[in-house]
Order: structure tokens, then C-alpha cells, then sequence
């Protein structure tokens, strides 16, 4: 629980999943507050979702992680739900309950029977304007965040290495700061702090409620007035204007090692445009480019080259996530075999990318691709709480519903010219960050 | 979400709905190999999940790592098409086919549109039954399998759960070494070993089949009798029960990191055990119950100790375990295992409020239904019951035993189980004020 999300650089994401669009209704309630609903009736079960339009990039400098430490924050109890009742009565209920931050999004939900769903909405509304903390509740939690930290990033190479990466790549954009935060300003985070940002943040017109499951629009619309509507908006609520990034003009390397690394490998992350609103063209482009390079195991072009002919990789991937708010990255990644070095594999990995770009889109590959596409929107029906999480992310990411329902047919009419363009645009080493992971600095001299 | 990091090789207990609308049919092939489906027309696919059971357990002497390598190189070639004919197939037909292997079974999982499903099912039949262990491919994923074993070396988890299951079940019986193999075990492999682990894990006696979807009995009868009918009736016999062979006791294990990994246990209780609903109960009041459990409220609510602490009731096919984790800073280490042994001597006297017991039976019943959703995790869930040897008409008990469970039912059961002195703890890090006891 209050769990973070981290998308691990290395994992494979797969943004090709799409909806369908006959069972979803949107409305907004007077005081700006959005909602989506998704009907589902196949089981009597419910996902129930608030999101605010915030996360750890809105943050002020020198308060990094104070969105995802409020987020724990947010469990601590209200006047009408005192210290721990929230997640009793969510237990009674036989409900499940999370919730997680991430760059541009804070999000809260639970699951349960499908009649309960205006006893978790009361409570939902009820702490965002309501919650009560202690000084002491504060330290406390602040020590359980330090030692998530511990367990998520210092204790791992590969999350140390993600961190100093981004780091590296948003010389200006607050995507260059951990999720978490940075270790000793999350130490010196006070009550104050978390009290400000909420009154700040957390508000009606800030917020969009995702309910998907065995239930009627109608009857969400007239249970979502209830217990939302009468919530107050924040008029002084401030457009998002966060610091952006500049054009990247030189390229950047990390070199980064650490003992307990025991599989060195070399990720190469691009500067490159996100999904926005009305205009999603490149990033569909870009989307169908990262599973040409690397998507499908050894049919893509880095895992054919690098790991059938060459066999000079272990695993390669390509990887790209266009819901951002803000510019977002393109990455590449090869893990070398045995024997290889990190420059022979980097290497390798430039000229596989270069023939690619001189020979073209494989169209037999292409068809594959888009065969898939299809698939994956009935696939995606089969798991409620993953559309329900994909309207979310989308709403807190500048796209609206209706970007949403487009996405599959404009990955549909991507063409290979599209592709190459996109290709040819992202794929420039002046805007990249490339990073070796090492056992030790010797390997950086191979 | 809660973040349990078992054993990769324990099936938890599973727990199942009561008034779930959906309907389990028990089939039989016309060439007789049964199957567990629920039919669900709503959505034009079927998920399939195929279990075999023995899984990495099969491993025959000198030869760890052998059934894990051939689950892997399933889908890396079969019949005429090598590894890269057989995925670009898959693709074509936007199928997903998993394969793996763990200490108690092989797993197939298998997820095909309805317009696709005789071509799926021949390219999941030709994986089955002809897989073709090519030298090139064996190649590529011994590499892999290298990779992942000297990643699991440095993984202060896996050390500690390497660790714990060689103290728990000793080194003659495979539950006390890692199914994925040494390094020296998986070098040695050949690819005629590979075969063998082939005719010994995937056979027709040891098979279980879960299949949700859009499908009829008839058609997934069909199916059953072309995805199968080219393997052996039997396969290798199962290995005996394991021991447990535990002492109580502490390890610490030097690994320089800022945070120490800790995983702790003792002896569990048989699902067959008239007293195991009983300890589960008191497992959800003990550390299985999220934000509402004793072990969390006081190691991390109260205390800031962690951000994770937890038990599990773990089932083996072959063996039973309580067994919990923490991970704390390697100073305050010390302290949270201080705590988590006075909660356990405190659980040892068996006294729960009736406020925890019907706090803990009414969020167990309540979220038994609600499991139940999505094709592919309720295809996934029958097919965990199935090999737990559980029937289907558990369904409709399971509940009422859950709500049958007394304070006194729980007293007893605490008393037996929970024995703060037979607790054996290893530690991975660098604790400060914490040694090895032997």
C-alpha cells in the first residue's frame, strides 16, 4: 500500500493495449471534478479511483518526495474516520486498497463489492479536504518513506542507475527528480510541508474519479453528487506550469558502477515528444518504432541482429511511454553477453539502429505489429482495473477521454514513412543519455 | 499494492468465492484428460492455463536446472519452424504463450482470440509435443539462465530465500536448492538431459487444465485430446514429503548494503488440517493483513521500522511453512526483529479480541468473491486449485468454514503453531548488533 510505482527503465512497456469504447461514459460535475465510468458486468466487483492532476514534478525545489510522502500521509485518518479506520473499513468490506504517485499523477483506489461503492466514495471525499496529522504521524512516516527508499533504489544498482540517468537527462524538467525524492531533503520534510501541498493539490477541479466494474453511469453520476459534489473547487488553483525542458545539445554519458552489479549493461534513453492532446501522430509513430527495434523478443530488429546473428546480446529491448505531461524519453538497451564488452556492445547496438534507419520499415514485421494492436484491445477488456488505470493516467497526462479512444486507429494508420520520420528525428545522439552499468570502472575502459 | 515477495516456488493458499455468478464445468476429453472451464461469451478469447505437476522438483540427480531449461526452450522452436518461425507465428496470431517452471509444477499459460484458436492451438500443440531443443537455442538460453543465477547471487532477497529454503529442507531434497540450477549444474546440461527433463516433467498423468473464455465444452474437448495426446502416459515419480529439517537459530549473512533483508519461519500447517482455517485466520489478525495487521501496526505504523512486514501460511505441494520478511535499515534491524519476535510470543498465547476475529473472517469472506474476476485470473485461480487438490464444490464451503472459526479454534491453533523459540531468521546485510547463532 501507498506504494510508489517506479517503471523500471529496463522493462519493456507495452502502450500498445487500447480501449474499446462502447461501455465507457464521461461527465463532470459542477465543481470540476471529471469522471469516467467503465461498465463491466461480467463480475459483481468494483475498482473505485480518485486521481489528482499532481505529482512529484509539480513539487517546489528542496521538497522532493512530498507528493508521494502526503500520498502515505493520506491513510492517517480524518474528524469522521479517525487513525486507521480507513483501511478497517475498506478490510470489512472485503475490500482491497492502494494507492501510488508517480511524475505527473497521485493516485487512490480501491476495490470492492459492487454495492459498496458509495461507502468508499464517501470516504474518499471525506479526506480530500478532511485530513487531520499529528506532528508525530509525520516522523513516523517520513522513516517508513526513508525506508521504502532503502528497499526500492538504495539497495538496488539498477534503480541507483535509473536515478543518476534521469538525473542526467532533464537538466531542467523536475522528471529529473526521483519519484521519491532525493534522500536527505525527504529527511527534512515537515507537516507543514505536507499540509500545504495538500490544501494546495488536492481539491474537486484537481481531480478526476475512475469507476470501472458492475455498475449503472447513471446511478455512479447520482452517487458521485452525493459525496463529491458538494466538495467546494479551489479557485485559486494554478495552471499547470512547471518547469521545462530545454533542447538538449550535446550528449551526456553516466558511467556508473557499483560491486553488486552482476549483469552489466548499456541503456541508451533519447529526448523525445509525448502524446498530447489532438496530436498523438509521432507518438504512435514512436510507439510502433520501439516494438520494431525491440519489442518482440527475437523477431525485432536488436534482438535479431544482437542475439540471433551477432550473438553478441544476452536480451536487448527498445521502450517508450508517451503519456507524459512533459517531454518524455526514448530508450534502447542491450545487455552484452559473456566476454563482450559494454563499447563493442553499444556499438553494435548504433549500427543496428543505423541499418535500420538506412534499409527501413520490415513490413511483414509492421503487419505483426498492427495484428497485435487489434488483439490487445479485446485483451485489454479482460482487466478492469488496467483500463480504469489507463483513463487515469491519461486524464493527469494532458489527454482527454476522447485521445484515449483514438489511440488504437491512429496506431492503426501508422506507415513506414511516419516511422522513419520519428526514427530519424528522436534517434540523434545529441539528445541522448547513454549509460553503462559496471561491476567496476575497469569495465569502462574496455 | 501490498507488496508480498514470496518464494517464487510457493503457491499460496487460495481462497474461493461464494456466490460468484459463475459456473465451473468439469469435462472430460473424448480421449479422456480433464479440465476445470468457466464459459464466458462476453469477450472473443480464451485464456488456458496447463499445469504438470513435479515442475523442477523432477530434476534428476546432477541434473538441477534441467526442467527449468526445457520450460524455457518451449518456445524457442518446435516441429519445422526454429525459435524465430515459432515466435514470429505467435505473433502473427496476436497468441501469448508463457512457459515456466517452478518447484511443484511446469506452467503453460495460453491466451488466444476466438478467430485464432485452431491456429493457436496447433502452434501450442507442436510446442507441447515437438519441441525441437536445438543446440543454437539451448545456447542462447543457458546464457540467459547464467545471467539470472549470477543476478540472484547479488539479490540480497534471493541469497536470504536461498538460504532459508537449504536450513528449512536440507540439500537432498530438491525444495533445498533453487530449481533455476549452479552455475556449474547449468553449464553442465546437455541437450539430451534437456529431453529427458522433457519426458520426465510433461506427462499425461501429472496434467491439470483450467480454461476460461469464450469456448464451449465440446470445443476445449477437442482441443485437450490435440494438445496432448502425443505424451507419455507417465512421467518420472514425484519425490518423497520434505522434511523439515529447521532449527531454530540466527543467520547473518554479510552483504554490503544500507538496508538488511530479513526472512524468518517455522513449521505451517497442512491444508487438510482440520485447524487450517483456523490458522489462517489467525494468519490474516498475525502479518497477512495489510495496514490492519499486528505485525504492521507495530512494526511500521507505530514504529517506522519498515515499509514491508508480513507471514504467509506457505503450501508446498510437499511441505508447509509460516514463514515471514522484513527489510529494515541495517541499524534498526536488530530492533524490528525484536519486535516481530515479542508479537509472535504474544500471538503464542493465543488471545485475539472477537473485534480481530470478526474483523479478519469479514474481510476473508468479503474478498473471497471478488477474486473472481478477469478470465485469465480465474483460469489462473482453478487451475492453483486443481493441483492444491482441492474440489471445485470447495467453492461453496469455504466461507462458512472461514465463518465457523471460534476464538478458542484460534487459541489452539496459535498455541500449536506459533513457537517464538523454534523461529530460525536469516538476515542478509550488514545489522548492526545482530550474529549468527551457529
Amino acid at each position: 500500500m501507498r506504494q510508489l510505482i517506479l517503471f523500471l527503465a529496463v522493462a519493456v512497456l507495452l502502450p500498445l493495449q487500447a480501449l474499446a469504447e462502447g461501455n465507457v461514459t464521461t461527465f463532470t460535475l459542477k465543481n470540476g471534478m471529471q469522471a469516467v465510468v467503465i461498465e463491466d458486468h461480467r463480475a459483481p466487483v468494483v475498482t473505485h479511483m480518485v486521481w489528482y492532476k499532481v505529482g512529484s514534478a509539480d513539487e517546489a525545489p528542496g521538497k522532493s518526495g512530498i507528493a508521494h510522502l502526503l500520498e502515505h500521509l493520506m491513510f492517517k485518518g480524518t474528524e469522521r474516520f479517525g487513525p486507521g479506520k480507513f483501511s478497517a473499513i475498506v478490510a470489512a468490506n472485503g475490500g482491497s486498497e492502494n494507492a501510488f504517485t508517480y511524475f505527473d499523477y497521485t493516485a487512490y483506489f480501491q476495490r470492492v463489492a459492487a454495492d459498496r461503492l458509495g461507502l468508499m466514495m464517501d470516504m474518499e471525499a471525506d479526506r480530500m479536504r478532511g485530513l487531520i496529522l499529528s506532528e508525530n504521524d509525520v516522523r513516523t512516516e517520513r522513516d517508513v518513506v526513508l525506508e521504502e527508499r532503502n528497499t526500492r533504489t538504495d539497495n538496488s544498482p539498477d534503480a541507483l542507475f535509473s536515478e543518476q540517468r534521469r538525473a542526467a537527462q532533464f537538466l531542467n524538467s523536475h522528471y529529473g527528480i526521483p519519484v521519491i525524492g532525493w534522500r536527505q531533503e525527504v529527511a527534512r520534510l515537515t507537516r507543514k510541508d505536507a499540509l500545504a501541498f495538500y490544501h494546495r493539490y488536492y481539491a474537486p477541479n484537481n481531480a478526476v474519479l475512475v469507476v470501472a466494474g458492475d455498475v449503472d453511469p447513471a446511478e455512479v453520476r447520482k452517487v458521485a453528487e452525493k459525496y463529491y459534489g458538494p466538495i467546494p473547487a479551489n479557485p485559486d488553483l494554478e495552471p499547470r506550469d512547471r518547469p521545462t525542458e530545454p533542447p538538449q545539445l550535446a550528449e551526456r554519458r553516466v558511467m556508473f558502477a557499483d560491486a553488486r552489479v552482476a549483469r552489466p549493461y548499456v541503456i541508451r534513453t533519447y529526448l523525445a515528444p509525448e502524446r498530447n492532446a489532438g496530436d498523438q501522430k509521432e507518438a504512435a509513430a514512436l510507439t510502433m518504432l520501439a516494438e520494431l527495434l525491440g519489442g518482440s523478443g527475437l523477431n525485432s530488429v536488436l534482438g535479431q541482429k544482437l542475439q540471433l546473428q551477432q550473438k553478441i546480446a544476452l536480451n536487448t529491448s527498445a521502450f517508450y511511454d508517451g503519456v507524459s505531461l512533459d517531454k518524455t524519453m526514448f530508450g534502447l538497451f542491450v545487455v552484452p553477453a559473456p566476454g563482450v564488452s559494454l563499447k563493442d556492445a553499444e556499438k553494435a547496438m548504433d549500427a543496428a539502429v543505423a541499418d535500420f534507419l538506412k534499409k527501413g520499415v520490415n513490413k511483414d514485421e509492421l503487419a505483426r505489429i498492427k495484428t497485435q494492436v487489434r488483439a490487445a484491445q479485446i485483451y485489454a477488456r479482460d482487466s478492469l482495473q488496467g483500463m480504469a488505470r489507463r483513463y487515469g493516467e491519461a486524464l493527469t497526462s494532458g489527454l482527454t477521454v476522447r485521445d484515449v479512444q483514438e489511440w488504437p486507429s491512429i496506431l492503426e494508420s501508422v506507415t513506414p514513412d511516419d516511422i522513419l520520420a520519428a526514427a530519424r528525428k528522436v534517434l540523434d545522439r545529441r539528445h541522448a543519455v547513454t549509460g553503462w552499468l559496471m561491476r567496476d570502472r575497469s569495465e569502462a575502459g574496455q | 499494492m501490498k507488496r508480498i515477495l514470496t518464494l517464487g516456488l510457493v503457491l499460496l493458499a487460495l481462497a474461493l468465492p461464494a456466490q460468484a455468478r459463475m459456473k465451473i464445468q468439469q469435462i472430460t476429453s473424448p480421449g479422456g484428460v480433464k479440465a476445470w472451464l468457466v464459459e464466458e461469451h462476453s469477450i472473443p478469447f480464451t485464456s488456458l492455463e496447463i499445469r504438470f505437476r513435479g515442475g523442477t522438483s523432477l530434476d534428476r540427480p546432477g541434473k538441477r536446472g534441467a526442467v527449468y531449461m526445457m520450460a524455457g526452450l518451449l518456445e524457442e522452436g518446435a516441429g519445422d519452424m526454429d525459435a524465430q518461425a515459432f515466435q514470429r507465428a505467435r505473433d502473427a496470431l496476436a497468441a501469448s504463450l508463457g512457459f515456466d517452471a517452478n518447484a511443484d509444477a511446469v506452467t503453460i499459460s495460453a491466451r488466444f482470440l476466438s478467430e485464432n484458436r485452431d491456429r493457436a492451438v496447433d502452434l501450442l500443440r507442436l510446442a507441447i509435443n515437438k519441441p525441437r531443443f536445438d543446440d543454437r537455442a539451448i545456447k542462447r538460453v543457458r546464457a540467459q539462465i547464467l545471467s539470472i543465477i549470477a543476478q540472484d547471487r547479488k539479490s540480497p532477497r534471493a541469497i536470504a530465500n536461498r538460504a532459508f529454503d537449504k536450513l528449512a529442507f536440507g540439500p537432498d531434497h530438491p525444495y533445498g536448492s533453487s530449481g533455476t540450477g549452479t552455475e556449474q549444474s547449468v553449464r553442465a546440461l546437455s541437450r539430451a538431459d534437456v529431453v529427458q527433463a522433457w519426458k520426465d516433467a510433461l506427462a499425461r498423468d501429472r496434467l491439470v487444465v483450467a480454461a476460461v473464455g469464450d469456448i464451449t465444452p465440446e470445443q476445449l474437448g477437442l482441443i485437450l485430446d490435440r494438445l496432448f495426446d502425443g505424451l507419455p502416459a507417465t512421467g518420472r515419480r514425484m519425490p518423497p514429503r520434505a522434511k523439515l529439517v529447521l532449527t531454530p537459530g540466527v543467520t547473518v549473512i554479510d552483504y554490503p548494503s544500507p538496508q538488511s533483508v530479513a526472512v524468518f519461519g517455522e513449521a505451517g500447517i497442512r491444508r487438510d488440517d482440520p485447524d487450517f482455517f483456523a490458522a489462517y485466520v489467525m494468519n490474516r489478525i498475525f502479518g497477512a493483513g495489510g495496514f490492519t495487521s499486528r505485525l504492521t501496526r507495530e512494526v511500521r505504523e507505530k514504529r517506522g521500522l519498515t515499509y514491508g512486514v508480513y507471514t504467509w501460511l506457505a503450501h508446498y505441494s510437499l511441505a508447509d511453512m509460516l514463514q515471514g520478511s522484513v527489510s529494515s535499515s541495517n541499524d534498526r534491524i536488530a530492533e524490528a526483529l525484536k519486535v516481530i519476535r515479542d508479537q509472535w510470543r504474544k500471538m503464542a498465547t493465543g488471545k485475539v479480541s472477537q473485534d480481530e476475529l470478526d474483523a479478519a473472517k469479514k474481510y476473508l469472506t468479503g474478498a473471497y468473491p471478488l477474486r473472481f474476476d478477469g478470465n485469465t485470473r480465474i483460469a489462473s485461480i482453478l487451475a492453483g486449485m486443481q493441483l492444491d487438490g482441492m474440489p471445485a464444490s470447495y467453492i461453496d464451503t469455504r466461507n462458512d468454514r472461514i465463518n465457523a472459526v471460534t476464538l478458542k479454534d484460534v487459541e489452539r491453533v496459535a498455541k500449536r503453531l506459533m513457537k517464538p523459540d523454534n523461529l530460525r531468521i536469516v538476515v542478509v546485510g550488514q545489522p548492526v548488533g545482530l550474529k549468527s547463532t551457529d
